[in-house]
């Protein structure tokens, strides 16, 4: 069985700081990672090959850095990673992300699809099943467990009052939560191989069989027209008081508003 | 595309068992507005197997019209029948908006149909709005970096313009009773194709708590309340209110409270009547999940938190002190009201 996993390389977003006095944010110093929900794919398709001998490609679409979490995943047990990067595929929004993807998926031998369900700096979750959509194939999102029997998957997808349990022939797509597992850590062995050894290949513009109006800028439909720090509301009173008072201070409060 | 063509703001009902979700309602109410702004009108697109009996609602929550597609290949949710028919409903009515909730249904089925379409989808957002230049595009407004800053999304050329909005944000309008709309059924016949995957089991969760979403009075407790038993304060002071209990993420990371009590950006969004914030620091995450709340009262023992510069009320203290009393005052408030 082949399974690609697809990551992404995020600033750890928990750490992203606003300037104060300019209202901009503050990326220096912040800290990429491989983005959570990706993490978790990746581990479960590293269960997957410690039970059947699964062989796991690792995919990242990105500038060339991106090559820092490709190397972490491979020394966490992927067997080959591949970095889809070009200046032509720079601006793309979710649709000409996951057109770009699906091509270079289509280079590659695949029975699953494991995606994130999303990403923490953009938190669309669209990517997973659009590119499920443009290689034709069905997807699953949102999945707490995956089992494999045969040539056939399934998975526990969550919903917010309820799970189904689904079934489905490979190929197929699975957008995994965080909730899915816990990664493992790097081995000491696999970090040597990973930085010293491993090759992580290059798929580029011209190694793809796609339209150039279906990638990058000129590929995306959305456009950001601007980007703003939020305006917080004012700020209300701010009182210093010991329990009881703060207490009454309160009950004060509430019966003004009219809550209680 | 000839994107003058493409006319009117549709809204994808969500309904599961029969029961059309609350983001849908909100939806109506948002879409009466920009639909106001278009001079256009607002459809409702409704899935699923014998619902004809829900129309009469969604005319009530501010419909103009029904578009209906039923049948038992739509009963229960799966990603591809949904596709097909939602696929089919754009080609031939051409929208030039439709929007969805931001939910476990909404998020799969529109990515999907947006590569579908090739038209442009935003996730999540929070604010929607016409622009005023002419063109009556929709701005939709979206939080990105975890929420610490927002941004606002056009998709100028591609009709229909779609989104996702997240649950809780809009506002319903007051339902007319006994309002009526056209329902237009449309026959789709949805090839066996379609049915590619297999649900086996449906699971409920089983939940009695309140949703935090549908509460009016919400007694929120963050890493600053030191321990999961002093979650039990704020569940006193919650039942003494008629509230319900909430957390900040950090205690759900920290595995002291469930996940679907947690407030903030990778939580849910709520604007109840009342929150109180104890022991919550107010990260911009946590903040983007409840600010728009009536009446915001903050206890933290750092006065610099920033939390207090949302809250109307801010007390710097100790917060498990305070809650006690507080909760004893309002029990005697509470019973002299009873008496």
């Amino acid at each position: 069985m082949n399974i690609v996993v697809c990551i992404k390389q995020v600033p750890n977003t928990n750490e992203v700081k606003l300037d104060p006095v300019k209202g901009t944010l503050i990326r220096e110093g912040v800290p990429s990672i491989i983005n959570p929900d990706d993490k978790a794919g990746l581990e479960a398709a590293l269960r997957l090959k410690d039970s059947t001998g699964a062989h796991v490609t690792v995919l990242s679409m990105g500038p060339p850095q991106a090559d820092a979490v490709l190397r972490e995943a491979l020394a966490m047990g992927a067997d080959e990673a591949i970095l889809v990067t070009d200046r032509a595929f720079g601006g793309a929004d979710t649709l000409a992300t996951s057109t770009t993807i699906a091509a270079a998926i289509k280079t590659l031998k695949f029975d699953m699809i494991i995606t994130g369900r999303q990403a923490i700096d953009g938190d669309t979750a669209q990517v997973g099943p659009q590119i499920a959509e443009h290689l034709g194939i069905p997807n699953i999102s949102y999945a707490e467990d995956i089992k494999v029997e045969g040539d056939c998957v399934t998975v526990k997808r969550q919903y917010e009052d309820r799970y189904h349990i689904i079934k489905v022939k490979m190929p197929c797509l699975i957008t995994a939560l965080s909730e899915l597992n816990e990664p493992r850590y790097m081995t000491p062995g696999g970090i040597f191989d990973a930085y010293r050894n491993a090759e992580v290949k290059v798929i580029t513009r011209k190694d793809l069989d796609i339209d150039d109006s279906s990638i990058g800028l000129k590929g995306s439909p959305t456009r950001v027209c601007k980007t703003f720090t939020k305006s917080l509301k004012a700020a209300g009173q701010l009182v210093n008081l010991d329990p009881q008072e703060s207490a009454d201070y309160m009950l004060e409060k509430l019966k003004e508003k009219f809550i209680i | 595309m000839d994107i003058q063509e493409y006319k009117g703001v549709y809204i994808f009902i969500q309904q599961v068992d029969n029961k059309i979700a609350n983001v849908s309602f909100e939806l109506l109410g948002k879409a009466k507005e920009l639909a106001k702004d278009m001079e256009t009108e607002v459809t409702a697109v409704l899935f699923g197997y014998n619902v004809s009996g829900l129309c009469d609602e969604l005319a009530s929550y501010g419909a103009d019209k029904i578009i209906m597609v039923d049948d038992k290949a739509l009963e229960t949710y799966s990603t591809e029948p949904y596709a097909y028919s939602m696929y089919n409903v754009i080609k031939k009515y051409k929208p030039a908006v439709v929007l969805y909730g931001a939910t476990a249904i909404g998020r799969d089925l529109a990515p999907r149909v947006s590569a579908r379409v090739k038209t442009g989808l935003t996730a999540d957002c929070t604010k929607l709005e016409v622009a005023t230049d002419g063109t009556k595009n929709l701005m939709m407004t979206r939080p990105a970096f975890g929420g610490n800053i927002m941004a606002t999304i056009l998709c100028p050329e591609h009709r229909p313009q779609m989104a996702t909005v997240r649950p809780g944000v809009m506002q319903k309008v007051k339902p007319v009773d006994g309002a009526k709309v056209p329902v237009d059924k449309y026959d789709l016949e949805i090839p066996a194709e379609c049915k590619n995957v297999e649900i086996v089991d449906v699971i409920k969760k089983v939940s009695t708590k309140m949703d935090i979403q549908d509460a009016k009075i919400l007694v929120s407790g963050g890493r600053g309340m030191g321990c999961p038993e002093n979650f039990k304060l704020l569940k006193d002071l919650a039942d003494a209110l008629g509230g319900t209990i909430s957390s900040s993420r950090a205690c759900v990371d920290a595995g002291w409270v469930e996940k679907d009590i947690q407030v903030g950006q990778t939580g849910k969004t709520v604007r109840p009547n009342l929150y109180i914030a104890c022991g919550i620091s107010g990260a911009i995450q946590h903040l983007a999940g409840m600010e728009e709340s009536d009446v915001i009262i903050a206890i933290n023992k750092d006065e610099n938190a920033p939390i207090f510069e949302v809250a109307d009320y801010g007390i710097v203290g100790d917060v498990t002190k305070i809650i006690p009393i507080f909760t004893e005052e309002i029990k005697k408030v509470m019973a002299a009201k009873n008496a």
